[in-house]
């Protein structure tokens, strides 16, 4: 057989050719351009066009930022240093960046805000990423006592007693259980109020004198800065939560004074402006509480901007509950389950994952929102470019510290981004 | 517009307040601290330093009023207020006195019922423009785009102005001073107008001060001084009479090097009064006999303070004008120590 191919077969290959590249065109940084870029005259002139903005761009803002002076005590020294080329003063930033950060937080005391932060994550972890032991969750819990004590300090048995009130309503809900469930759960939220209107100033008093523990007081006209806008972004972040997520189910609710209260509160708190609340808080609440006490204005803002952050949220969390085809909830009473467990093991998993964007966006824009207390005379890093603009040294400076500003709030909001899209890749079930 | 809608709401509150808050001199001694309202930043009147510490002209008012109650300049807790939140921290206590660039108008006197003490500045409001512009006088500005802060009553004044003259003007609204002098640096508008004190601080700020000029019209009045609230006279009587030491301390060549040994007593009964060596004037205030030695003390005279902070030694540069003493043709004058 094979002599007869010899024959009439003029050539035979019996080795494979070795492989060879791709043609140029087809292969490597070329290929991608021509697929992505070039595909066509529309999208190849749209590159050329976007290409041109870029490089526009760049030459307007590269030198600026290039030739940039970081050493310098004031603008007109700056500007004797660029000597009329053009350049940025970021010295403003070396000079002032721990008044951008810390407000009027005492120097010395700055690892105490710093180590606030740190701790903030570490007890963040355990809640963001479920792969970590959860006994560190304890820890979570007690955070915001330890947060409360680092950044504003003062005797330590004011955490304290503030936190015997949830042992106290622990203790009545197990002391009572064993009598009755429904009485157990109004004696877990009285116990805890009792404790915190008759004993626990006493209590702190008393502990104070005979154990004086605890850093020094910073009072709350010194925070400022950064330190502002994080702890009313993060308390409001995390109180608007759950406070959303009882005021969306308190909607569904069949029980119509819960429903109507809800109702009532979303829509009028939805219907006014963020403004209009910081406003009530820092004028009006002064009007009608009695001269002379003061109540704190950070702790004034922070509760008008979760009541504000619950309303919006509620919303994102009913579009949520919304979204669940009815035979969730009637697999659910199928089961058996009453109405809070069915809450908790099936309908709140489900519809908390749908609406993670949304209550992502309500979270950003939260944090982006703290922005206006610069309104009613906090000075946030905002409110605080501009005393710095009327110091005499830095006068007439702009863009330095608005870039510096937004590069923080970027690093914040982006990260909480990105950790939005992590945990919706980790929960996807993929209904196809 | 918008200081219009405050307006009836601090009326009714504010004379509550006032009663309930009397005494005021009593709890400040209490407390050992001056709770002074100043404004969140205005280049050479009020801003904090890279240590935090406040510096400026409206803040020298506030640490000698405090060194005049509790000898001590730095007992001051400042509040900073906006100009939407500065009557109502004043009228609900949370601010004892004001120090603020606030204009003493009738409205705010009567109809809030706040008392001005003094005025510890006198401003106008006046226009800048570019030097290329050829522009001489602001009869010229026909036409002209007007780079102006909404909601103040440079507003009001602008439109009046032009109104007068017959002339047309295209405003820019623009929310803050910086972002005025962007605008105006970008070339969004031709004119930019406000208080010339803050003109003449924006354009020392500029690189090239001199391609810009301050016209020498000046539109309106505008003076600026503390304010406390009613219904407490010796309160209001201390804050008065301490900015009066200031002006008079000057006009009596008293300076905070020399008040020390003045206070020894002098041949001058005038300073002997104000220093105390003569009288009970401090005790008739409810102070100490040398509350003005104090009050010279923290931060000088009149005239220091208003070299150390916006004369023309310092990059605001402003001349004294209409704030030099009476005496060399001004309108600074303080009332007898008698």
């Amino acid at each position: 057989m094979s002599n007869i191919e010899s024959q009439t077969i003029a050539f035979v290959r019996d080795t494979m050719i070795p492989e060879q590249a791709p043609p140029l065109t087809e292969a490597g940084a070329i290929k991608w351009l021509r697929e992505n870029l070039f595909s066509g005259w529309f999208n190849s002139t749209l590159t050329l066009l976007s290409l041109a903005i870029i490089w526009w761009s760049l030459a307007a803002i590269g030198p600026w930022l290039v030739n940039t002076v970081w050493n310098a005590g004031s603008l007109s020294e700056c500007r004797r240093i660029l000597d009329g080329t053009g350049g940025a003063c970021f010295a403003v930033i070396n000079d002032r960046w721990h008044q951008l950060l810390f407000g009027f937080y005492p120097s010395h005391l700055y690892w105490r805000p710093v180590l606030a932060l740190v701790l903030l994550f570490v007890a963040l972890a355990p809640i963001l990423f479920t792969g970590l032991p959860r006994k560190l969750l304890v820890f979570s819990a007690l955070y915001p006592f330890i947060g409360y004590h680092l950044l504003w300090g003062g005797s330590i048995w004011l955490p304290i007693s503030a936190l015997l009130g949830f042992v106290a309503g622990g203790i009545a809900f197990i002391l009572v259980r064993k009598v009755n469930g429904l009485a157990a759960v109004f004696a877990a939220v009285l116990a805890p109020v009792f404790w915190w209107l008759f004993l626990a100033g006493p209590f702190d008093s008393a502990m104070s004198s005979v154990l004086p523990l605890g850093l020094d007081f910073v009072r709350s006209d010194r925070f400022g800065g950064f330190l502002i806008s994080l702890v009313i972004g993060v308390t409001g972040i995390s109180l608007s939560l759950p406070l959303g997520i009882l005021l969306a189910l308190g909607r569904q609710s069949d029980m119509v004074f819960v429903k109507s209260v809800c109702v009532i509160f979303i829509e009028f708190i939805r219907g006014v402006p963020l403004i209009t609340l910081l406003f009530t808080a820092s004028l009006l609440l002064n009007y009608f509480l009695p001269p002379g006490t003061s109540f704190d204005l950070i702790l004034r803002v922070i509760i008008m901007v979760t009541l504000f952050a619950a309303a919006y949220m509620a919303e994102v969390i009913r579009g949520g509950l919304a979204a669940l085809p009815k035979g969730q909830y009637e697999a659910a009473d199928a089961l058996g389950l009453d109405y809070w467990k069915a809450q908790r093991l099936i309908i709140m998993p489900q519809a908390l994952k749908i609406s993670i964007p949304g209550i992502v966006n309500t979270f950003i824009g939260l944090f982006k929102d703290t922005t206006l207390v610069v309104f009613i005379g906090l000075l946030d890093p905002i409110g605080l470019s501009n005393a710095i603009r009327a110091s005499t040294d830095w006068q007439g400076i702009y863009w330095e510290l608005f870039i510096f500003i937004g590069a923080l709030f970027f690093i914040f909001c982006f990260g909480i981004s990105r950790y939005s899209m992590y945990l919706e890749r980790k929960l996807k079930t993929d209904h196809k | 517009m918008k200081k219009s809608v405050f307006v009836g709401a601090f009326a009714a509150t504010a004379l509550v307040a006032g009663m309930a808050q009397a005494q005021m001199l009593q709890s400040i001694q209490d407390r050992g601290e001056l709770n002074c309202g100043v404004s969140t930043g205005l280049a050479g009147f009020s801003a904090p330093d890279a240590n935090g510490v406040w510096q400026g002209f409206d803040v020298a008012v506030c640490r000698a009023v405090a060194a005049a109650i509790l000898d001590d300049a730095m007992a001051v807790n400042f509040v900073p207020t906006t100009g939407q939140t500065r009557f109502s921290a004043l009228a609900s206590g949370e601010v004892d006195m004001l120090a603020r660039n606030t204009t003493w108008t009738f409205t705010r006197d009567i109809d809030l019922r706040l008392t001005f003490v003094g005025v510890n500045y006198y401003d106008g409001q006046g226009f800048m423009v570019s030097r290329d512009l050829g522009v001489s006088s602001a009869t010229e500005l026909d036409g002209a785009t007007v780079c102006i802060q909404t909601g103040t009553t440079t507003e009001l004044n602008l439109a009046d102005y032009f109104r007068a003259n017959g002339m047309n003007y295209e405003p820019v609204p623009i929310e803050t001073n910086a972002e005025a002098q962007q605008q105006y640096l970008a070339g969004a508008c031709d004119v930019y107008t406000t208080d010339v004190s803050g003109l003449a601080a924006t354009r020392a700020s500029f690189e090239s001060p001199d391609a810009h000029v301050i016209l020498p019209e000046v539109i309106s009045k505008e003076p600026l001084g503390p304010v406390v609230r009613d219904g407490d006279k010796e309160w209001e009587g201390i804050v008065r009479w301490t900015l009066f030491a200031l002006v008079a301390a000057e006009e009596l060549g008293i300076t905070s090097a020399n008040v020390a040994e003045l206070a020894q007593g002098t041949d001058n009964p005038e300073v002997n009064r104000l220093l105390g060596s003569e009288g009970e004037f401090g005790s008739m205030l409810g102070l100490e006999s040398d509350w003005a030695v104090r009050a010279i003390s923290a931060g000088g005279n009149y005239g220091e303070i208003f070299a150390a902070n916006i004369g023309d030694q310092t990059p605001i540069g402003l001349a004294r004008g209409l704030n030099a003493l009476w005496t060399q043709g001004g309108l600074q004058y303080a009332m007898p120590f008698r």
